[in-house]
């Protein structure tokens, strides 16, 4: 463990005890712990979070780092020395990765703009027990869930649409996930029926009842779902292996696969000349490039999780 | 409200018979699903034997209400259509020696030859060993650690720290396979940051990843460090039900903070842990695809071949489609059946609702 991670360590130990103290409300007729055990806690408490933190750390610092620090460091770095964005700026430069990374971005967002549109409209269409045909197009969506037909006829199917190389193979067939249709719909069968019902008397439509009654009361669960589907396609991997096999249309994950997982060399790393990112930088660069996505969005829609998930939870 | 979930509660018990086609449910006493009316179309139609023509113009009058709503079913419906149902129906080349050139229309059907092949095949069943094994081990090391990590969260007083850890415990769910595979990599690969500090300090290099004999710890590792985090969001749930005055009895009767936690806690978690268990059971030939998928290289077929990675390498790679469309469908069914047991199970134990994930 390196003297950054430690004094972190210390910190957020101090931090802790201070915030328990100060924040408390802890009921009057609970005991106060013990010293031992608050301190296996605050123990156990770092380790998980330095576990969950600590390669990040790592992996960020050494893709941030200059030849020699890399060097000098032998592989990643843990303390940080000389800052250089080379190997930022080699990836960015028009390669593979650059490419690899407008694949992704595309995929993610058209791929998630066309799940959320379809999920949206059909939770809410599912969304009132005793509607015209309610139990069997719920059925026909939950079936999905108990059985699926395998890798194989999934294959033979996309390949028989033409969608070989093409990048709906990477949208279409994971386009729709019940699992995330009954979430929403739990939520909105939640919403008070006398709102649903008053709007229906001043003469708004279904359309216009969810355009403007009910999603903009659900920003919270959708924001969610949007993260659940959008993380999703961002990192599906496996599809792209199947169905595309022109390597010019790969996407992010795949290309940080061969580079990390496989030992291709990433362009550019051979020429060790002044000025080139150190291989590890690059590598590092790759992976963190394939987390940034993840780790802008995250923060904001982390708080609702709770929320959406518990009502998964509670249907599930 | 009460009434929406009390209704969507009626149809999805009737969810479990009407999928095992069994009648000994109770729930299935119910109206057939077409028919089921709203209340108030209830009263009018249901225990009127000469219904039949009212309930069609019934219907009428509903699918005309209703409309929109069906419609916007639709979307969603017709991709699982096409991406799911078809290729249920593309499961017939398992039936058939497959040929891609002559597509599922040409190929000559063979009956059940591509399953005796399947089942007198000692790879398959050594990647059904694997699969189950995997599956054991990560419940008896893996399954726990969510329990006792949500316990000890839901045991801090401050909630701004708790939220904290909680995000960032959350958040290697979010990252893909092969970013949790790299990482790894980066730290216990052969050039990783373990060897890198073992041989500063003049020690053996150990390549972790790469060693069959270790795969099973290190795969079991990779997903607690994934997913233990996420794991304990459906047992904080479970925990903030339980009623904060239960506690506090207990603590004016003496009890300390172990048997609050043992006659308590546990008790409250009862219902949940035994509901994912079952879920677990019903999912127990699955087991990470795209992980094992991506260090099925590194450490060999012997020790990462699972259900599904036989599947794919026999027929995808090897082209023997009809023969790993039979090994899919083996697995495809047997889960279907675990999957149906455990829904027995759980309503044995007195819950509902197994239905999904």
């Amino acid at each position: 463990m390196s003297i950054i991670d430690k004094v972190q360590a210390s910190k957020n130990t101090t931090a802790t005890f201070r915030k328990q103290r100060t924040g408390a409300e802890r009921p009057a007729w609970e005991e106060e712990p013990s010293a031992l055990g608050r301190a296996g806690k605050v123990i156990i408490l770092v380790m998980v979070v330095l576990a969950v933190l600590g390669p990040l750390y790592t992996i960020v610092l050494t893709s941030i780092s200059s030849q020699a620090t890399i060097t000098r460091a032998g592989g990643l770095v843990l303390i940080p020395g000389e800052i250089s964005f080379a190997a930022y700026q080699q990836i960015l430069d028009g390669g593979v990765v650059t490419r690899a990374v407008l694949v992704s971005v595309g995929v993610t967002a058209t791929g998630t703009f066309i799940s959320m549109v379809v999920s949206i409209l059909c939770a809410y269409g599912l969304s009132r027990p005793g509607s015209f045909a309610h139990t069997p197009i719920l059925f026909t969506l939950l079936i999905t869930m108990f059985f699926s037909a395998g890798i194989i006829p999934a294959y033979l199917l996309v390949s028989g649409l033409g969608l070989i190389n093409s990048y709906w193979a990477l949208i279409l067939p994971g386009a729709v996930s019940v699992f995330n249709i009954i979430i929403l719909r739990g939520f909105f069968m939640g919403i008070d029926k006398g709102i649903l019902e008053s709007a229906r008397i001043d003469g708004a439509s279904e359309w216009r009842t969810l355009s403007q009654i009910v999603l903009p009361m659900s920003k919270a669960v959708t924001a969610v779902i949007a993260l659940f589907y959008g993380v999703g396609y961002w990192n599906a991997f496996f599809n792209a292996v199947l169905y595309i096999n022109d390597s010019a249309k790969n996407p992010l994950q795949v290309v940080l696969r061969s580079y990390v997982l496989q030992g291709v060399s990433v362009p550019g790393q051979v020429d060790v000349g002044t000025g080139a990112a150190a291989g590890p930088a690059l590598q590092m660069a790759v992976i963190v490039l394939a987390t940034i996505p993840i780790l802008l969005v995250y923060p904001f829609v982390q708080k609702h999780f709770t929320k959406g998930v518990m009502i998964g939870a509670v249907k599930g | 409200m009460a009434t929406g979930t009390e209704s969507e509660h009626g149809s999805r018990q009737q969810g479990g018979p009407t999928l095992t086609t069994s009648s000994t449910a109770p729930a299935s006493a119910a109206a057939p699903p077409t028919t089921t009316p709203r209340p108030d179309a209830a009263r009018r139609s249901v225990g009127s034997v000469t219904a039949r023509p009212r309930l069609r113009a019934n219907r009428r009058v509903r699918f005309r209400r209703d409309r929109s709503l069906v419609l916007m079913t639709l979307p969603a419906v017709a991709l699982l259509g096409v991406f799911a149902y078809v290729p249920m129906l593309g499961n017939v080349v398992a039936f058939q020696d497959y040929s891609p050139y002559v597509g599922i229309p040409g190929s000559p059907f063979v009956g059940f030859e591509n399953f005796t092949r399947v089942l007198a095949d000692p790879d398959f069943w050594h990647a059904v060993t694997n699969t189950l094994v995997i599956t054991a081990f990560q419940l008896v090391f893996f399954f726990p650690i969510p329990i006792a990590l949500a316990i000890l969260l839901n045991s801090l007083v401050s909630p701004r720290l708790r939220s904290a850890i909680q995000a960032v415990v959350y958040l290697p769910h979010f990252f893909s396979w092969v970013l949790v595979v790299s990482v790894f990599q980066q730290i216990f690969g052969g050039a990783g940051l373990l060897n890198q500090s073992l041989r500063a300090n003049g020690w053996q290099a150990v390549d972790i990843m790469t060693n069959p004999d270790t795969f099973l710890f290190l795969l079991t590792s990779q997903a607690i460090w994934k997913d233990a985090g996420w794991g304990i969001i459906v047992f904080l749930a479970a925990l903030s039900a339980i009623d904060p005055a239960q506690y506090e009895a207990a603590a004016v009767d003496g009890a300390g903070r172990w048997k609050r936690t043992w006659h308590i806690t546990l008790p409250g978690l009862r219902s949940v842990i035994v509901l994912l268990l079952i879920l677990r059971l019903g999912d127990s030939l699955t087991v990470g695809f795209e992980q094992l998928i991506l260090q099925r290289d590194a450490v060999g077929a012997d020790a990462a071949e699972v259900l599904d990675t036989f599947v794919y390498y026999t027929g995808v790679q090897n082209g023997d489609w009809s023969y790993g469309a039979a090994a899919g469908l083996i697995k495809g069914l047997v889960s279907l059946a675990l999957i149906l047991v455990a829904n027995k199970i759980a309503h044995i134990f007195g819950e509902s609702g197994v239905y999904s994930k």
